[in-house]
């Protein structure tokens, strides 16, 4: 052991830091404007920002090495939690995602975003790369149940997003074109299948809904034409801050939560919508560079997964407010008001810092 | 597929990161696919789609509402009111913000009186008129109500006092015939009129002027542009249209007269029409018994109504303008006219016994007096009102003559007065039995026909019509009550202009003469059937009475007064002008069953037309004591 690597090393990374600031100050903007200038709102939510910037900081000084081993034991927990919360559901005949412990709730499923990455880039490096095909099913159980569990919620959107982080991983560890193949081809031929000789009437209709807001204009659909109504009369830059109709006279539902981009779209126009996106992009690729230049497997593979699974809430939740996906309840990631989310993501944030460090670390020895 | 077979025992870092790097940089590319696709989304939404979404966002955000317009006023002659607009206050609720409908009823009908029907006639609005908009649950509350009510107003939330506008119409009873009234807008209303127009409106004239003139009395709606947010709350107020007032209306009718009219016809069925014979002006328009309209603007009471309309006095009927009577004796002038048109001399004499018979039928036609008039010419025949002269003169000249010349005075013929509904009476004619009735016609029914008998039925407006065309010489009006419109902006008076009919042809200004002095002898000639009444006056008043036989009685037996019951007793009437020289006033009245005409109906219009000459025009100076006015001058 040389000296040096005795010495506290503060594990940071300023670039992502910045990124996440700027991105926190927007969020602080829009929902200003789109709590109708609650200053309580955002004394809370700058809390939360505080809270989860910190909680960023802690998880960047545990090193991806002791994530690797614990990874087992929390992707274990969580699933534990995912059955107890289930079970005090089925008891309580209700559906139930959170656990009161007293001072906070929380919900395992949002643990399992970062469980079952962490379990699946764990199982992967218990191989060599490329994973044989059986191993490759392994995988799919690990992220399967959570996932299952999740969708039993009933929480469709996590479990997406579960399901998705726990895939990435799997496509980063080189899983062969032909499987990928493979499994669109079985995909393409099941969905119509599925969709004439299982789906009821009532289900076909609530789908072609979910897709097609307009058949629905004052039911299903309000929401998303609503949004669409306030995205689209923003125009190329925006009424303003503050001067969204749409947002300001109660049109927009949740639009301090997931339809948050709703009131940002109407408020600054595409103009805003490119500086918004060029932040999260920003801060996407910075974490893609990290996986990239990161030493270990585990590292290139978990680090991976987080920032995409990032861009991929982008993706989903700008497409459903925009009218391009069915509506889930997928938040705009630290923008959209609420803790929950965004102290997984910000763990997530720390997770990269954790590995950029290490990168850089082991390429200084 | 080689490595798998040839398993290595130790962890090739490089190859390790050589996989995922490369699959890193295939989600580099994916990153950018989806922030093409949301570009691609959101220019589509924000620039190709602007304009749509645009709009949509603005009728989200923008509500026109209607601001309702001030009805017009309506005026007499004299410019006092008739019908007005009076602050009053309803008690609205907003059905939004009611969660227990019925336990906010029950809890504001124990402070206010809540009736069924405005209870039925709310739920009903709230049922089809969904939304955001208040509905009135009780109309016109007192002053006490709405203090009573403001007391406990926190507790019941949704109910809202609103003052409003309401008509009211002063005179009450008085004008009820003649004006109609507004009334809440029904399910028929709604087929018919221009939604727009009305908006914000909740009334609309029914009957009478009200009706008429809706048009011009309406006014134009207004509007303002309210923010509305999503729950169809107004934020602010974004540009406003103002309503514009509707006109007022100033009518011909003379309010006075009107009363005294009204005050003459106490206690029996029957109708006044008086009018200006030079103009058309009318200017009292009576049917007995009135009723008050104030009622019915706000949805007049189911039990209330329905004593109106099933009592045996009929007051919703106006009879005035749609009560067909037979003219009886009244039309003996005019079918002198007709006698003297087809070339028959007024000197011509015929003896008049009590009765006449057509040839070779054995059926009597009865005079009303039994001993016969003997020997007679047209003059004596109208001043007697010899029956049996105008059976004679019936029989000569034809039904056809007769319903020619009738037709041409404006018998059968619609007035074309300005109110609603009016009826036209009747002059039978061959064609019109034939059409009818299917059967042709008999020569006895063209002798009872000259003298207002049989088929032929006239309003009292239409008999006051054809008078002030005798009282012209000749020239038919048309009557009507509006005189003028004022404008509410400017106050711009527009007067109205009537048309003047054609007169009837070949009728000799002698004939008029001839017949008009017979009629002045009626009243002013020592055997004139309306004798009593022509006394002590300082003009003369050109008349006929009339009695019309409502029930037919068989051959050989009498009417008696006293024994007939009062609904098959003989209507009174009387048609009459004055001054005789230069007619200022027309009149025409019945009194149904009322019995002789010279007893009943021509008492009434002589005070109608003295009230009218002396009272309000002042032409002639009365000493104070009614009694002793012979020789007092006349003045003009």
């Amino acid at each position: 052991m040389q000296p040096y690597r005795r010495r506290f090393n503060f594990r940071f990374d300023m670039p992502l830091f910045l990124g996440l600031l700027v991105l926190c100050a927007a969020s602080l903007l829009i929902l200003y404007s789109a709590g109708g200038a609650n200053a309580d709102q955002i004394t809370r939510q700058l809390v939360r920002i505080g809270g989860a910037l910190t909680l960023m900081l802690l998880v960047a000084q545990i090193s991806p090495a002791t994530l690797a081993r614990y990874s087992p034991i929390i992707y274990s927990l969580g699933l534990v939690l995912l059955f107890v919360v289930l079970a005090v559901g089925f008891i309580g005949k209700g559906a139930q995602r959170w656990i009161d412990l007293g001072i906070v709730r929380f919900q395992p499923s949002e643990i399992m975003k970062l469980a079952v990455p962490m379990m699946v880039a764990w199982a992967a490096t218990r191989r060599f790369l490329p994973l044989p095909l059986w191993y490759i099913g392994v995988c799919f159980i690990i992220i399967a149940v959570p996932a299952a569990l999740i969708g039993l919620q009933p929480d469709l959107g996590t479990a997406l997003l579960v399901a998705f982080a726990g895939l990435v991983v799997i496509f980063l560890a080189g899983i062969s074109w032909k499987f990928i193949l493979a499994m669109l081809v079985l995909l393409s031929v099941s969905a119509p299948l599925v969709w004439q000789f299982v789906f009821q009437d009532y289900q076909r209709r609530r789908v072609l809904t979910l897709f097609d807001p307009w058949q629905d204009p004052l039911g299903a659909g309000y929401h998303t034409i609503q949004s669409m109504i306030a995205i689209g009369s923003g125009g190329q830059t925006g009424k303003g801050w503050l001067n969204g109709t749409q947002a300001q006279l109660d049109f927009i539902p949740e639009r301090s939560t997931d339809f948050i981009f709703s009131v940002f779209g109407e408020e600054f126009g595409l103009l805003g919508f490119l500086v918004l996106l060029s932040i999260y992009l920003f801060l996407v690729f910075r974490g893609i560079m990290i996986a990239f230049y990161a030493q270990e497997t585990y590292d290139r593979l978990l680090a991976g997964s987080v920032i995409m699974t990032f861009m991929f809430y982008v993706f989903v939740n700008i497409g459903m407010v925009s009218g391009i996906l069915p509506v889930v309840g997928v938040p705009l990631p630290l923008v959209s008001y609420g803790g929950t989310s965004m102290v997984t993501l910000m763990i997530g944030f720390g997770i990269l810092m954790s590995v950029q460090c290490e990168g850089r670390k082991l390429s200084r020895t | 597929m080689a490595s798998l077979q040839d398993k290595p025992a130790i962890r090739d870092h490089l190859r390790e990161a050589a996989i995922v790097q490369s699959r890193l940089v295939m989600i580099s590319f994916l990153v950018f696919l989806l922030a093409i696709i949301l570009i691609a989304r959101l220019a589509y939404l924000q620039i190709n789609q602007y304009e749509k979404f645009s709009t949509l966002a603005n009728e989200n955000r923008v509500d026109t509402r209607p601001i309702a317009p001030v009805r017009g006023l309506i005026y007499d002659r004299d410019g006092d009111l008739l019908a007005t607009n009076e602050r009053a206050y309803n008690l609205e609720i907003l059905p939004r913000k009611v969660k227990d409908m019925d336990a906010l009823i029950a809890s504001i009908q124990k402070l206010i009186e809540l009736s069924e029907e405005d209870i039925a006639h709310f739920l009903k609005l709230v049922k089809y008129r969904p939304g955001f908009e208040r509905q009135v649950l009780r109309a016109n509350l007192s002053e006490f109500e709405a203090a009573k009510y403001s007391a406990h107003q926190h507790e019941l939330e949704g109910s809202y006092l609103v003052a409003a506008l309401q008509r009211r119409y002063p005179e009450g009873e008085l004008m009820g015939h003649v004006l109609g009234y507004v009334g809440r807008i029904n399910d028929r209303d709604v087929k018919r009129i221009d939604k727009q127009a009305y908006g914000g409106t909740h009334y609309i004239g029914k009957l009478g002027i009200e009706e008429q003139y809706e048009d011009i009395l309406l006014g134009e709606v207004g509007s303002k542009d309210v923010e509305t947010n999503a729950h169809g709350r107004p934020v602010k107020t974004l540009s406003r249209t103002l309503p514009k007032r509707g006109k007022s209306l100033y009518l011909s009718l003379d309010t006075p007269l009107q009363r005294k009219a009204v005050s003459l016809l106490e206690g029996v069925e029957g109708a006044v029409v008086a009018l200006d014979p030079k103009t058309g002006e009318i200017l009292a328009f009576v049917s007995a018994p009135g009723y008050d309209t104030n009622p019915f603007v706000n949805g007049i009471s189911r039990a209330n109504y329905a004593a109106l309309r099933e009592s045996d006095r009929r007051p919703l009927l106006n009879r005035a303008l749609s009560g067909r009577y037979a003219p009886g004796s009244t039309v003996k002038g005019f079918m002198g006219l007709i006698a003297m048109k087809n070339g028959i001399s007024p000197s011509e004499t015929i003896f008049a016994p009590g009765f006449y018979r057509l040839p070779n039928s054995r059926h009597r036609y009865r005079c009303w007096k039994k001993a016969g008039h003997g020997k007679v010419d047209l003059h004596d025949a109208i001043v007697q009102s010899c029956d049996v002269y105008f059976y004679r003169n019936a029989k000569r000249l034809g039904i056809d003559r007769l319903h020619e010349g009738m037709t041409a005075f404006g018998f059968g013929q619609l007035t074309n007065i300005d109110i609603p509904n009016e009826p036209s009476g009747l002059m039978p004619s061959r064609e019109w039995k034939k059409r009818t009735k299917g059967i042709s016609w008999y020569p006895g029914e063209t002798v009872i026909t000259g003298i207002g008998q049989g088929f032929m039925l006239a309003t009292p407006l239409q008999l006051a019509a054809v008078t002030a065309l005798l009282a012209n010489r000749g020239q038919p009006i048309v009557p009507h009550f509006l005189t003028a419109v004022q404008d509410s902006v400017n106050g711009d008076f527009v007067q109205i202009e009537y048309e003047i009919p054609k007169r009837p042809e070949n009728i000799s200004d002698a004939a008029y003469d001839e017949v008009i002095n017979a009629m002045r002898d009626v009243v002013h000639g020592p055997r004139g059937t309306a004798r009593r009444i022509g006394k002590g006056l300082e003009y003369q008043i050109a008349g006929k009475t009339g009695t019309a036989q409502v029930k037919s009685i068989p051959q050989g037996q009498k009417y008696d007064k006293e024994n007939t019951p009062k609904k098959y007793r003989d209507h009174a009437l009387f048609i009459g002008f004055a001054p005789v020289e230069d007619p200022k006033i027309a009149v025409a009245v019945i009194v149904e069953h009322g019995g002789g005409g010279s007893k009943v109906a021509a008492p009434i219009a002589k005070e109608v037309i003295d009230y009218y000459l002396v009272e309000r025009l002042g032409l002639y100076v009365r000493e104070p004591e009614e009694t002793k006015p012979a020789n007092s001058n006349a003045a003009l």
